[in-house]
């Protein structure tokens, strides 16, 4: 009973090292292609859309929402205080630093990352991925490199949509629902949001945008079986993307803003 | 002369059956050889394995006096460009066209489309498909009309080996018959070593060697005028579909399960 116990512990770790291994192969796969080989410009379009412009209105709108609870329960605790000013500020260093880069993050791993590992699993099954192969097309220059190059450049402005409609929900629900002086929360945003608060949040974007695709890409390609297994990566790529987003949210907070 | 010759092929998937079990095999060149055999036999995982998709354990593939297991990276790239690929349900990437389809090499390659639309459409007619068929996606076609821009999407590489992989299954007699005399017109006008699976006993008209595959080992080859003549147990039993013979059922029938 012991002793299988320590069996399965032991398949189960090597099988997390298997993957971490053949992650990495595949990122540094998909790096050497994109800077050594000529981007299929059409396609990085194409897939700037769909993960990018395409995830813009669902991400506003989680944005605005965001926003908007986060000075409502903000709200009671500064008023104990006498300190409404103070929720501007809060709520923009919020969004600025976690909320608008996580939400958007996790927003469009649901979105398009499930999607990328959908249709790369789906080609794989269906043999289109082994015809590519026989007919001498890169892989990685064909399927990887746009959607992971366009989601690198792409989430960083959603990002950023994300942020501006988050504060703009919150300025909403201080203006017009605690009746609050609006200059107060603009002003107090202008005295303690800083430009490195901004792109700090933006480069978290990018990183993410590298994670969500590279991950979806990864579970796609290395798909087995039917439509159960087509399924089963989907649910994965989603599944680890978003612990990965967690994960690395945490050690990029500590890298970009641990002295400020 | 062979153009492939097959040595003491060994493959299985993790700790599974032997799928390739020793097998040889010699597929002479300008020539068409049926592989047949039994469903779940691995016919389609030898045909991945002699263009280099899927890797043995242990073995030689020699293409052209080449050991093609062993090559990697640009030499295996190369490999690929001798080869065309007939794919079972034709492995269409179903988001482009037919034209794109069929042109996807040349456009990636950054070449002018108008001239890679009349290269196409050369193809399109030396496959029997009309010219507006070229505007279509693949969900438009029907199975026959796939394996034919298949086909059509192989012969633009103008490959010396084309490997077809049951190329006729899940079509009408009719189309079938389409699709063995288009592979036999290819065979003619063009000269291509052809390596064909298949189920169906009719195309056996069309080739030159029949070769069983039985167990992971190739049992039993004859030349295909003479197949019918064959008294090897195992060739004779299979193509005449009996259920008594050498060759075990894959399902045990009522009686044996009593």
């Amino acid at each position: 009973m012991i002793t299988r116990f320590i069996d399965s512990i032991g398949l189960v770790s090597l099988n997390i090292c298997n993957q971490f291994g053949l992650y990495g192969q595949f990122l540094s796969s998909t790096f050497v292609v994109m800077f050594t080989q000529r981007l299929n410009v059409k396609k990085f379009f194409v897939q700037m859309e769909r993960i990018g412009v395409d995830s813009l209105p669902i991400c506003s709108l989680i944005g605005v929402f965001s926003g908007a609870v986060m000075t409502l329960q903000t709200y009671y605790g500064f008023a104990k205080f006498g300190s409404e000013n103070m929720i501007g500020p809060v709520v923009a260093l919020s969004l600025t630093r976690e909320l608008g880069p996580v939400l958007t993050g996790i927003m469009v791993t649901g979105r398009c990352g499930s999607s990328i590992a959908a249709e790369i699993g789906t080609m794989r099954i269906t043999e289109q991925i082994d015809a590519l192969e026989t007919l001498c097309i890169d892989i990685f220059r064909y399927l990887m490199v746009p959607r992971v190059l366009a989601s690198i450049v792409i989430l960083p402005f959603v990002t950023l949509f994300t942020m501006f409609f988050g504060i703009w929900g919150g300025y909403i629900i201080y203006r017009y629902y605690f009746h609050l002086n609006a200059i107060e929360f603009t002003e107090g945003i202008k005295d303690f949001l800083e430009l490195s608060d901004i792109t700090g949040g933006l480069i978290k974007g990018s990183v993410f945008g590298l994670l969500l695709s590279s991950i979806g890409s990864f579970f796609g390609y290395y798909t087995r079986g039917g439509a159960k297994g087509v399924g089963s990566s989907t649910i994965q790529s989603v599944v680890v993307a978003s612990i990965a987003i967690l994960i690395s949210n945490y050690f990029l907070a500590m890298l970009l803003f641990e002295k400020t | 002369m062979d153009k492939i010759k097959i040595i003491d092929l060994k493959k299985r998937f993790d700790e599974g059956r032997w799928i390739s079990d020793g097998l040889n095999l010699d597929i002479p060149a300008g020539k068409t050889t049926c592989i047949i055999g039994q469903s779940g036999e691995g016919k389609s995982v030898l045909l991945k394995q002699i263009i280099g998709l899927i890797q043995p354990n242990s073995g030689e593939i020699l293409v052209d006096g080449i050991n093609i297991v062993e090559l990697k990276g640009e030499e295996r790239q190369k490999n690929f460009k001798k080869f065309g690929y007939v794919f079972q349900f034709a492995a269409l990437l179903d988001s482009l066209t037919v034209f794109e389809n069929i042109g996807i090499v040349e456009l990636e390659l950054g070449h002018d489309p108008a001239q890679v639309r009349e290269k196409v459409l050369e193809k399109i007619a030396l496959v029997n498909l009309r010219e507006d068929v070229i505007d279509k996606y693949p969900s438009e076609l029907s199975g026959g009309m796939k394996k034919r821009v298949g086909l059509a999407r192989t012969l633009m590489g103008n490959p010396e080996i084309i490997l077809y992989d049951e190329p006729t299954t899940g079509l009408d007699p009719i189309t079938a018959r389409v699709i063995h005399e288009l592979i036999a017109d290819m065979q003619k006008k063009l000269g291509i070593t052809s390596v064909l699976i298949s189920h169906d006993v009719e195309v056996f008209k069309y080739v030159d060697k029949i070769s069983l595959l039985y167990k992971g080992e190739i049992i039993s080859s004859v030349d295909a005028d003479k197949v019918w003549d064959s008294q090897d147990p195992y060739m004779y039993q299979f193509i005449r579909g009996l259920i008594e013979g050498p060759i075990q059922r894959e399902i045990p029938d009522d009686k044996n399960k009593m």
